[in-house]
């Protein structure tokens, strides 16, 4: 028979039975659909993840003090007090392929001005700080070399601090008062959002590290040093050369710090995101298997009903292989034209998905070309043995089967 | 004339059950080309098996069979398949023609079948041509469902006749029509055997095969009868008897 026959033949035999089809395609179309929203949906919150991890910075090694051991009490890491900006200025000296370098002081204080107090983070930074952390200046200007050279009480501050206190009015010019000290506001940053860990980063106030030293914390020690490699193939070694410098400045002294790399941050963020894509897939994939089951239950019960039929084709000359072909083409049929409606199910579910979340819309082809792919697969897998028991058919019992 | 059908001493046996049935037992027959053969028998006479063996639908446990020529003990599922397609032509009782399938369709199906390729328009117009032997050309395109008992039976007929096959075998052709009808399927038999074509037909109305040219009797799987029939009736005649006999019921009504 021609294959166009087999194929005219397979779907006048749907149609006389259009609900029934469409029943048994459903379950392919619901797995089809549901591997790929999962897979576009996962794949949109690895990129939002992506994209909340590069928010940081590009290429970012951090330098935290070591843990500190008193009274048999572990502080864990960032508790010693033996980061110093000698340190700081050994790693900008000695150490090759940094971009830029920012010593970090970080404390929480309330602030007041305008009348109104807040309860905000006060960040000591160098002025590399935010073209480290990709964060622009909204209005105003980030204070300059000079403030920090001389520990000027100024300050920028994120968005949410300056609704906060400043409401309606602008902050540019006016001062806020940290600890009953004044500082005076040279800029708002633009806003960041939320990070990775549900932090507001806007909730902040951003002053001179030196300033910070001297006039907040009071202290001779640095919170942490935040560095950018120039590249990521150099991230690995600028990492050893800092933890090598400074080993070699406490003079074979137990490390009493410790260097980290956002790079392991990223990945291990990526890779619980795409344990959970896949996950999330291969459940999906399972309805695809049960669907499968429904095409074989129905085409068996269409081998049986259609005895007569089969007994007919083969009494005029229809060889096995020809009866084979039919039942087969037909499950095809069905998964494929299911395959095709739960791609476009799948596509839409993951557009609306993306769109109530704010995330990218990241419809995978190669997510979608395996769905239709394993749904084809499938239509052959489940319609073979029904098929097959139709090829088998003794004509003589066929034609007398009522 | 030639023997388009040879059966010598064949036999069937059905193994299936626990005793095993003998259903044909050591039938000869020759059937010469242009013959129209009824056979007849009480039912469990064999002459379903006998019918199924002649239609290659089945294979003798013994014997030979000669089907122009070929022997078909000889040949597998598939090449039994083909000689179905291109030298015999099925009539059943039950009309089996395909529901939704339109009468055109229904006949082009055994070309569609055959190992040769034709256009989508040869098969149009053989079709076409088939019906117009039965006189259904103008209902080529209606479904079975709208079709009465007598029509239905005619499609079955050109669907039968449409690879120009050797022998037409049909199994109780009238069996589920009315007289009336049954004389209007012999009378197209009739036509078509006027034309040449070899017809092999089983019944158990002795009228029907009083239109047949030579009646064969089977009884406990053994023909016991071979006849030539001297009164044969004439179906369009028998019509014409028929529609007056009509026509006065309704005058005097």
């Amino acid at each position: 028979m021609r294959f166009i026959n087999v194929i005219k033949v397979a779907l006048r035999a749907l149609r006389r039975s259009a609900m029934r089809s469409v029943l048994t395609a459903l379950g392919i179309i619901i797995g089809v659909a549901a591997v790929i929203a999962m897979v576009s949906i996962g794949n949109g919150a690895k990129s939002q993840v992506e994209a909340s991890i590069a928010s940081l910075g590009q290429n970012i090694i951090t330098v935290f003090p070591g843990s500190m051991t008193s009274g048999g009490m572990r502080g864990g890491w960032g508790s010693a007090s033996s980061l110093t900006v000698e340190d700081a200025e050994a790693i900008t000296r000695e150490v090759a392929g940094i971009a830029a370098l920012s010593p970090e002081m970080n404390d929480r204080s309330q602030v007041l001005a305008n009348g109104l107090n807040w309860n905000t983070t006060i960040r000591g930074e160098d002025i590399s700080y935010l073209d480290i952390r990709l964060w622009a200046i909204d209005e105003g200007e980030m204070f300059s070399e000079a403030d920090v050279h001389s520990a000027t009480k100024v300050c920028v501050i994120g968005r949410t601090t300056a609704t906060q206190l400043f409401q309606d009015s602008d902050p540019i010019g006016q001062s806020l008062r940290i600890r009953n000290i004044p500082f005076k506001v040279l800029g708002v940053l633009a806003s960041k959002g939320f990070n990775f860990f549900g932090q507001d980063q806007d909730d902040v106030v951003i002053i001179p590290y030196t300033s910070h030293l001297k006039r907040i914390a009071r202290r001779p020690n640095l919170n942490s040093i935040i560095i950018q490699a120039q590249s990521p193939e150099v991230m690995a070694r600028v990492q050893q050369d800092i933890t090598d410098l400074l080993q070699q400045r406490r003079n074979g002294k137990e490390p009493d710090f410790t260097v980290r790399n956002q790079q392991e941050l990223a990945e291990a963020a990526t890779a619980t995101t795409k344990t959970m894509t896949l996950l999330l897939g291969a459940i999906a994939s399972v309805s695809l298997v049960v669907g499968g089951i429904g095409i074989m239950n129905i085409m068996l019960v269409s081998v049986t009903e259609r005895t007569r039929e089969i007994g007919i084709r083969l009494a005029v000359g229809a060889h096995g292989r020809d009866v084979l072909t039919q039942f087969l083409v037909e499950a095809i049929i069905l998964s494929v034209m299911g395959g095709a409606l739960g791609v476009a199910l799948g596509v839409g579910a993951s557009q609306i998905v993306s769109k109530l979340n704010n995330w990218p819309v990241l419809v995978s082809t190669s997510a979608i070309v395996g769905a239709v792919g394993f749904s084809a697969l499938i239509g052959i897998f489940f319609g073979f043995y029904p098929a097959r028991k139709a090829a088998q058919l003794d004509p003589i019992e066929a034609l007398r089967y009522e | 004339m030639s023997a388009v059908v040879q059966l010598d001493a064949i036999h069937k046996t059905y193994e299936s059950s626990e005793v095993p049935v003998h259903a044909v037992r050591g039938v000869t027959l020759s059937i010469a080309a242009g013959e129209f053969v009824a056979i007849m028998g009480a039912s469990g006479s064999g002459k379903s098996t006998l019918m199924n063996l002649l239609g290659c639908l089945d294979r003798p446990t013994q014997g030979r069979y000669l089907l122009d020529g070929t022997d078909v003990a000889q040949l597998d599922r598939n090449q039994l398949a083909d000689l179905r397609n291109q030298k015999l032509g099925f009539v059943f009782q039950g009309f089996n023609l395909l529901s939704r399938t339109t009468a055109r369709e229904n006949v082009e199906l055994p070309m569609l079948y055959g190992r040769r390729r034709f256009t989508t328009k040869e098969i149009h117009d053989r079709a076409l041509q088939s019906l117009d032997l039965v006189g259904l050309r103008q209902r080529a395109d209606h479904f079975p469902s709208q079709l009465s008992g007598g029509q239905q039976q005619r499609v079955a007929i050109a669907r039968a006749l449409i690879n120009e096959p050797q022998v037409l075998l049909a199994d109780e052709p009238t069996g589920n029509l009315d007289s009336k009808t049954s004389v209007e399927i012999m009378g197209v038999f009739q036509k078509l055997n006027a034309q040449g074509i070899t017809i092999v037909m089983v019944t158990h109305e002795l009228d029907i095969a009083h239109y047949c040219k030579r009646n064969l009797i089977m009884r406990d799987g053994r023909l016991v009868s071979d006849t030539a029939v001297t009164d044969r009736l004439n179906a369009a005649a028998e019509m014409q008897r028929l529609l007056a006999a009509e026509a006065e019921a309704k005058l005097t009504a």
